[in-house]
């Protein structure tokens, strides 16, 4: 890691207008007994990029599933860019067009070749032309360095290619944010790095991110806050150099001191 | 030689009914076995295409009903379903309709070739609601998350693998299904297994009759997983294990 200060986003807290996310006391039930979020509250400017962490279980996932409905909740109310996310007259496929996302296991579609992968959303969804969905697919593959990749299929890449296509796959829509659900655990450690630079550079030109990762390096370069979960509450929701200066609650910095001492 | 040339004589014959030679007749049974088998697989495959959409959807509504149709066509007995459609179905319906359907111009055919398709839509339902079951959670979710609705997830991401995973248990499903449709005689339809009983009553050469029969069937069957599997090999995705 070159940079371990914290280097806020240039874009970030420009704009006073309404969060592009905002999260007002969200709970979720899987059963009766079984409270999966608790009350969680957050909020997300437009170029912020915020690292969610904290133990396995405890609710990272499920939470920014919520923000896109993926996963339905409870109570609390989710906004994206002020339209209501739980209003059952909100149009989601619409919604979910606007809100990239990333996931663990790249879930490219695998009987279709990468540009076929990138461009089946944009017709589909967005009713682009093949010329412009084409021409915004290989600007993008170029962007993460997979022009030649483009006639091939996902299971003729690797790990880190792969994700890079889904973030590209991602940024087709024109995204208004990017949600990210550890985007690099499932990768082979030499391939962590190539897909983190797409993050950062990602970050710096200004997108608006919510990333579930414990690469804390990442964190530490680019993230403009760090939101700790623990047993589906948000425990802490502060600026990166605070969280990484002194975490308030024990849970993180007991968690912190086993992901750092790695 | 001679003794062979004489064994095979008995094709030639004009046969009892008088529409031609016994090899004749039996063409005309691989005729109607064919017929009553494509229709058959047609109805199948569209229906337990939906029913198997259907046990996958997240309405408990949707499901239950699919998941009783299965039940039904898959427990019963084909033959008695035959029976049931052909003999059960009239008298159950309004008189003026189930006189209707009595007249309908081979009601016998249609009977056959509908109820063992509805018959095998069941196990189609079945195979392609387990391959859409098997698939990575996140594939729905990717598609969902990208804007696609549920229509679309299904026909442009999880029904296009669903289907190749499920291709090696559908080829076992249409050879099951050809060899089914020989109960079709038992009501009446002269498919070709019927047609090898009619040459075996009238001219008691039973060894020929059958084994001209199993021939058939066998030929048939060989020269369609043959071409099953170089479909399946066709639509095979780059990058991704097939089975040999
Ligand atoms: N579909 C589900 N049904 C029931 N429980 C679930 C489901 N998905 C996740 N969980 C449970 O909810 C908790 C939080 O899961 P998750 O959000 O995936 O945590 P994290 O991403 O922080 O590891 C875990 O205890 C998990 O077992
Ligand atoms: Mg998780």
């Amino acid at each position: 890691m070159t940079t371990a200060t914290t280097t806020p986003n240039s874009a970030a807290k420009q704009s006073s207008g309404a969060p592009v996310i905002q999260m007002i006391g969200v709970s979720k039930w899987y059963t009766p007994e079984f409270q999966v979020l608790d009350a969680c509250s957050t909020s997300v400017q437009k170029g912020e990029v915020v690292v969610v962490c904290g133990p396995s279980g405890s609710g990272k996932s499920t939470l920014i599933k919520c923000v896109n409905a993926l996963e339905p909740f409870q109570q609390g109310d989710i906004f994206v860019e002020g339209v209501q996310v739980n209003d059952r007259a909100t149009n989601l496929p619409k919604l979910r067009s606007r809100i990239g996302m990333v996931f663990q296991n790249f879930e490219l579609f695998p009987h279709l070749t990468i540009m076929e992968n990138l461009t089946l959303a944009q017709r589909k969804v967005l009713k682009r032309g093949k010329d412009e969905a084409d021409a915004k697919a290989r600007k993008l593959l170029q962007r993460v360095g997979l022009s030649d990749q483009a006639p091939k299929y996902p299971g003729q890449l690797s790990g880190g290619q792969q994700q890079r296509v889904a973030i590209a796959r991602a940024l087709a829509m024109d995204p208004v944010a990017m949600l990210f659900d550890e985007p690099t655990s499932a990768l082979d450690p030499e391939m962590v790095s190539e897909v983190l630079d797409v993050m950062v550079e990602l970050a710096r030109e200004g997108m608006t991110m919510m990333v579930v990762t414990h690469e804390m390096g990442f964190a530490r370069k680019v993230a403009n806050r760090v939101i700790f979960m623990d047993k589906g509450a948000i425990v802490e929701d502060v600026p990166t150099e605070e969280f990484f200066g002194s975490p308030r609650s024990e849970r993180a910095q007991l968690f912190l001191s086993k992901i750092l001492s790695h | 030689m001679d003794k062979i040339v004489d064994w095979f004589s008995i094709f030639w014959q004009e046969s009892a009914e008088g529409t031609g030679t016994y090899a004749y007749t039996l063409l005309l049974g691989l005729q109607l076995t064919l017929e009553i088998s494509v229709i058959a697989a047609v109805v199948a495959f569209v229906m337990g295409s939906i029913v198997g959409v259907c046990r996958t959807l997240p309405s408990p509504l949707v499901r239950r009903l699919s998941g009783a149709y299965v039940e039904f066509f898959r427990n019963i007995p084909l033959l008695v379903q035959l029976f049931l459609w052909y003999f059960v179905l009239p008298e159950l319906l309004p008189r003026d309709i189930g006189m209707w359907l009595k007249q309908v111009p081979h009601s016998n055919f249609y009977t056959a070739a509908f109820g063992l398709g509805l018959f095998t839509s069941s196990r189609v339902a079945v195979q392609l609601s387990a391959a859409i079951t098997s698939m990575p959670r996140g594939q729905k979710m990717a598609a969902t998350a990208l804007g696609l609705t549920t229509r679309q997830s299904y026909t442009n991401v999880l029904l296009p693998m669903a289907y190749r995973i499920v291709f090696p248990p559908l080829t076992s499903e249409l050879l099951n299904l050809i060899k089914n449709s020989s109960v079709a005689l038992t009501i009446g339809v002269a498919e070709l297994t019927q047609s090898a009983r009619n040459m075996d009553s009238y001219t008691f050469q039973t060894f020929q009759a059958f084994t001209a029969a199993t021939l058939i069937y066998l030929v048939l069957n060989i020269t369609i997983t043959a071409v099953m599997r170089r479909i399946e090999h066709g639509v095979a995705v780059p990058g991704m294990l097939v089975a040999k």
